[in-house]
């Protein structure tokens, strides 16, 4: 009875267009960004923000910019955390180097570094498709976080290989705090993703999905899949790259190749697997889902241990969570192979009928 | 529905509105001479050649195999000829990228519908629009101004051909849940949207049935006659050959074996012997 | 010097013998399913892994060994009834995630079975330099090197006839090429993918003993997995032969790479240079060394 159409008619193309054109889902989504910026402000705990929330928004942009290349443009990659790495390390270099240099210009600048070495490793997709793709992608993972841990220049010589990230001052505010640390990677990503869904929408994302979809019927309509393909991997690199700066700078607080193993990149695809490719929510979903599943986990463990007195070694819970994670998968890709974004939207089609059967 | 009755003639607003055409043929529009394909060992063309002036329906026969998909895709680029030349609208060239033949005016549909099977009707239209639409990503992104202005502008364009095609109601849904006749019209919708001077199809008709194909007539028809469009098919079906073309071309393993107007065409002995499969 | 060279040529080669076996189990899956088993590399250390385990709890080699194969013949099972199945019509870059996904599985489910700390592998052969070669030519090549060699040449030949040869082989082929058509003329899809999936457990587990012996038994071994992606770059993935001759070009390359540039740029570029080696290759030949060139139909 709530979510019903009845009564809301579209009278133009322009308000058909709109991202939420039914007036329930608009109402919905100044609720969430209401609480996302004034109510979790006030009432959220510093652990809350620092252990959750942050890394939360972070790999959600992260897993948004794969998702541009892997899940709309259907470039599979396995090289995400490398262009994070680029990015984290770019924006250190730009405001160690470019004295003055606001530090969200050193986090665009960041992400533009990121870009150009996404259109680097993206070449090759000019030539390559599927799988031959995914190695390409995993030579970039790995030749970059060597040449970023070899080549002294990037860590300003650091000899422990440790960085410390400069803190983050926007027109004098320091924001050091988790809550403002927060604000700032919220609003960041909030633009951002609002801005990938401008693209999926338009143009450019109609070009990448019909390249992922089909490409030689793409070409015949005349799109270039080699300009598609490349912007893909710019774009989604961009992305990939802010998110390593803020990874860096709101999160870590020191920048060090490790972070950003392989280990985060397959991290990152199964965010999207899971969350839904080829949609903006599904990197939200996604990202939610894996951030919070160990800490379900370890509590489950905890919780188990102490009503059942099982003693479980902690590197079970750890193991514990890599199978949960595979056995999710497989789940996900049999039962929903559009994740969760695909739950979410029938479940709406079904509130759209509540209380009737159809 | 014979070719010379009269067509009540109701454009639609805007772009679409051409009216009547002068149904007077024009000059040749396209022209290929000599065209010959070999893939490995297999030659799919041999020497083929023929004409097609502009607002004409020309429609390619012949039994199965006989490389009739091949020339379309030689003439859109899609295949590259070992040997021949292509002239359209006057400019020779022995082969063009299929992005030029885009943008030169050439579009088609496919024998097995290439639709993007991930996106709505809507959006298979749209990427039709695709070599108009010029804002850059940051413009996009930002769905600002110009970027905004042009996406509503192919918009209310795109929405003519839905009209045009009767497919409204299924503008929001994927493709891949539509019945095959259905996608059929998403496919010619989403080469129409490219407002092409040449249109090449593939089989419209393939696996309809009499209702659905009395509808893509229909379609085919009001496209050449309203807006003018010139049109080259391929088609099994006889009747639909002999009510909607101007002129037919017959091949035979891969060479042409018969060009002219439907009825010389179709008592003409050498047709009859290849597709009763006379040995000669 | 040219000793030297040869030295670690040799060394290469013999440990592109491993990375040939890893791709071997890729191209048997690959080529009967179409599937790309990115978990062969934690089939390999989950079999090597437990065959550790079993020794531990000091049950016999060789009944050790007969227990392993079937407890791979079972994990095949399992993994056909329970991941391939469900997914027989999705597209392959579903299957190919699903199989990272079971990767991970199988990695976490062995790790809780048997623990995280690295264990040795004793198969009777030492890692030494054989005597009458380092004799007669100065230059030191291992034993266990040389065997595992031995050991792999026998196993790729068996394979290659098996495929080859044998109507089983030939359903596999069929079943690869066209599933739908193999159905069509009654070939037990099932069966023929447990088939598959059994004999690259099999080859997993020659491979994981091998490995284990000459390097530890440990987690690193599903990183060899990912070595197997240049190997099979260079080969081709559906290609027997391709997956030794690009499995000693890989460990050679690897091995000179890294011995004689390495020093120059700081070292450890034996983590990325097969990768790039195999971005290059695919730039030139982007069906691989033994591919087939595929000609798209409209």
């Amino acid at each position: 009875m709530l979510y019903r159409e009845v009564g809301q008619f579209r009278t133009s193309y322009e308000a058909d267009s709109g991202i939420f054109p039914i007036r329930q889902d608009r109402i919905a989504m100044l609720a969430v960004l209401a609480v996302a910026f004034v109510i979790l402000p006030l009432v959220a705990s510093p652990y809350l923000f620092s252990a959750i929330l942050i890394p939360f928004l972070i790999l959600s942009l992260a897993a948004i910019g794969l998702n541009i290349l892997t899940g709309y443009a259907g470039q599979l990659s396995l090289g995400a955390a490398a262009f994070m790495a680029v990015g984290a390390f770019a924006s250190y270099n730009f405001v160690l180097r470019v004295p003055g240099i606001p530090v969200l210009a050193a986090f665009v600048g960041g992400g533009l570094m990121a870009a150009l070495v996404g259109i680097v490793f993206g070449l090759p997709s000019l030539r390559i498709r599927g799988f031959y793709l995914a190695v390409a992608t995993l030579a970039a993972q790995f030749f970059i976080l060597w040449a970023l841990t070899k080549i002294g220049w990037f860590t300003n010589y650091n000899s422990s290989g440790v960085i410390t990230a400069q803190p983050i001052v926007i027109f004098g505010f320091h924001f050091d705090t988790p809550r403002s640390k927060y604000l700032v990677v919220l609003a960041i990503v909030s633009v951002m993703a609002l801005a990938a869904k401008n693209m999926a929408r338009g143009n450019i994302g109609r070009q990448w999905m019909a390249v992922r979809d089909m490409d030689i019927a793409a070409e015949v309509i005349g799109i270039r899949p080699m300009r598609a393909k490349l912007y893909a991997f710019a774009v989604s690199s961009f992305y990939c790259g802010v998110a390593g700066a803020l990874f860096a700078y709101s999160y870590l607080g020191t920048v060090e190749p490790e972070a950003y193993s392989l280990d985060l990149s397959f991290r990152i695809l199964f965010m999207i697997i899971i969350g839904g490719m080829g949609t903006v929510l599904g990197g939200f979903l996604g990202s939610a889902f894996i951030v919070i599943l160990p800490i379900v986990l370890s509590v489950t463990v905890q919780a188990l241990d102490r009503t059942l007195h099982l003693s479980i070694p902690t590197s079970v819970a750890s193991n514990l969570e890599i199978m949960v994670f595979g056995a999710l998968i497989i789940f996900f890709l049999v039962v929903e192979p559009h994740g969760l974004a695909r739950i979410w939207q029938i479940s709406k089609e079904k509130l759209r009928l509540w209380p009737f059967p159809h | 529905m014979m070719r010379d009755s009269p067509q009540a003639a109701a454009g639609g607003a805007g772009a679409f509105d051409g009216g009547t055409t002068d149904r007077a043929l024009g000059d040749v529009l396209l022209r290929v001479e000599n065209i010959s394909l070999r893939f490995g060992g297999v030659h799919a063309l041999t020497d083929i050649g023929f004409e097609v002036r502009e607002h004409e329906v020309l429609a390619i026969i012949g039994p199965n195999g006989a490389g009739k998909s091949s020339m379309l895709n030689v003439i859109n680029g899609v295949y590259h000829p070992q040997q021949g030349t292509i002239t359209f609208r006057g400019k020779a060239r022995r082969h063009m990228s299929t992005h030029d033949a885009a943008a030169a005016g050439i579009a088609r549909t496919f024998q097995n519908i290439a639709l993007f099977k991930g996106m709505t009707v809507l959006d298979n239209i749209m990427t039709g629009r695709n070599l108009r639409m010029r804002a850059g990503l940051l413009a996009q992104a930002l769905y600002f101004g110009p970027a905004r202005r042009e996406e509503l502008e192919h918009r209310a364009f795109v929405e003519q051909i839905i009209d045009f095609l009767e497919i409204q109601a299924y503008r929001r849904t994927p493709v891949g849940r539509l019945p095959y006749g259905l996608q059929k019209r998403v496919d010619l919708g989403r080469a129409l949207a490219m407002e092409p001077k040449l249109l090449l199809l593939d089989e419209p008709m393939a696996g309809m049935n009499l209702e659905e194909k009395a509808d893509m007539c229909r379609f085919v028809l009001d496209v050449n006659e309203q807006f003018g469009t010139t049109i080259v098919l391929i088609e099994h079906d006889m009747s639909v050959v002999m009510e909607i073309s101007d002129r037919v071309v017959v091949l035979d393993y891969g060479r042409k074996i018969a060009d002219g107007a439907p009825d010389a065409v179709r008592s003409d002995p050498a047709v009859i012997a290849a597709y009763l499969g006379i040995v000669h | 010097m040219v000793q030297f060279f040869f030295e670690v040529l040799i060394g290469g080669l013999l440990s592109g013998v491993m990375y040939s076996l890893v791709a071997l189990g890729f191209v048997l899956i690959y080529k009967a399913s179409g599937v790309f088993n990115f978990a062969q590399g934690s089939l390999v250390f989950f079999a090597a892994l437990t065959f550790v385990g079993l020794l531990e709890h000091h049950v016999p080699f060789g009944l050790a060994l007969l227990i392993m194969l079937g407890v791979m013949v079972v994990v095949a099972l399992l993994i056909e009834r329970l991941v391939l199945r469900p997914l027989v019509n999705q597209p392959p870059i579903s299957l190919f995630m699903a199989t990272i996904g079971l990767s991970f599985l199988i990695e976490g489910v062995a790790q809780i079975l048997w623990g995280a700390n690295v264990r040795g592998l004793d198969l009777g052969l030492q890692d030494e330099p054989i005597q009458a070669i380092s004799d007669a030519t100065g230059m030191n090549v291992s034993k266990f090197d040389l065997t595992a060699a031995g050991i792999a040449a026998v196993l790729v030949i068996v394979v290659a006839l098996f495929f080859n040869r044998t109507r089983v082989g030939r359903a596999l082929r069929a079943v690869a090429d066209d599933h739908q058509a193999a159905l069509a003329v009654g070939i037990p899809l099932q069966h023929i993918w447990a088939i598959v999936w059994s004999v690259a457990g099999f080859v997993a587990l020659v491979t994981g003993l091998l490995w284990g012996a000459r390097n530890g038994v440990q987690f690193a071994l599903t990183f060899v997995a990912l070595k197997a992606l240049p190997v099979l770059i260079l080969g081709g993935f559906e290609s027997v032969p391709g997956a030794i001759v690009g499995g000693l070009i890989i460990g050679a390359s690897e091995k000179l790479a890294e011995v004689f540039l390495g020093p120059y740029v700081g070292g450890g570029i034996e983590g990325w240079f097969p990768y790039v080696l195999a971005l290059l290759f695919l730039l030139v030949r982007p069906e691989g060394l033994f591919g087939e060139k595929i000609i798209r139909r409209v």
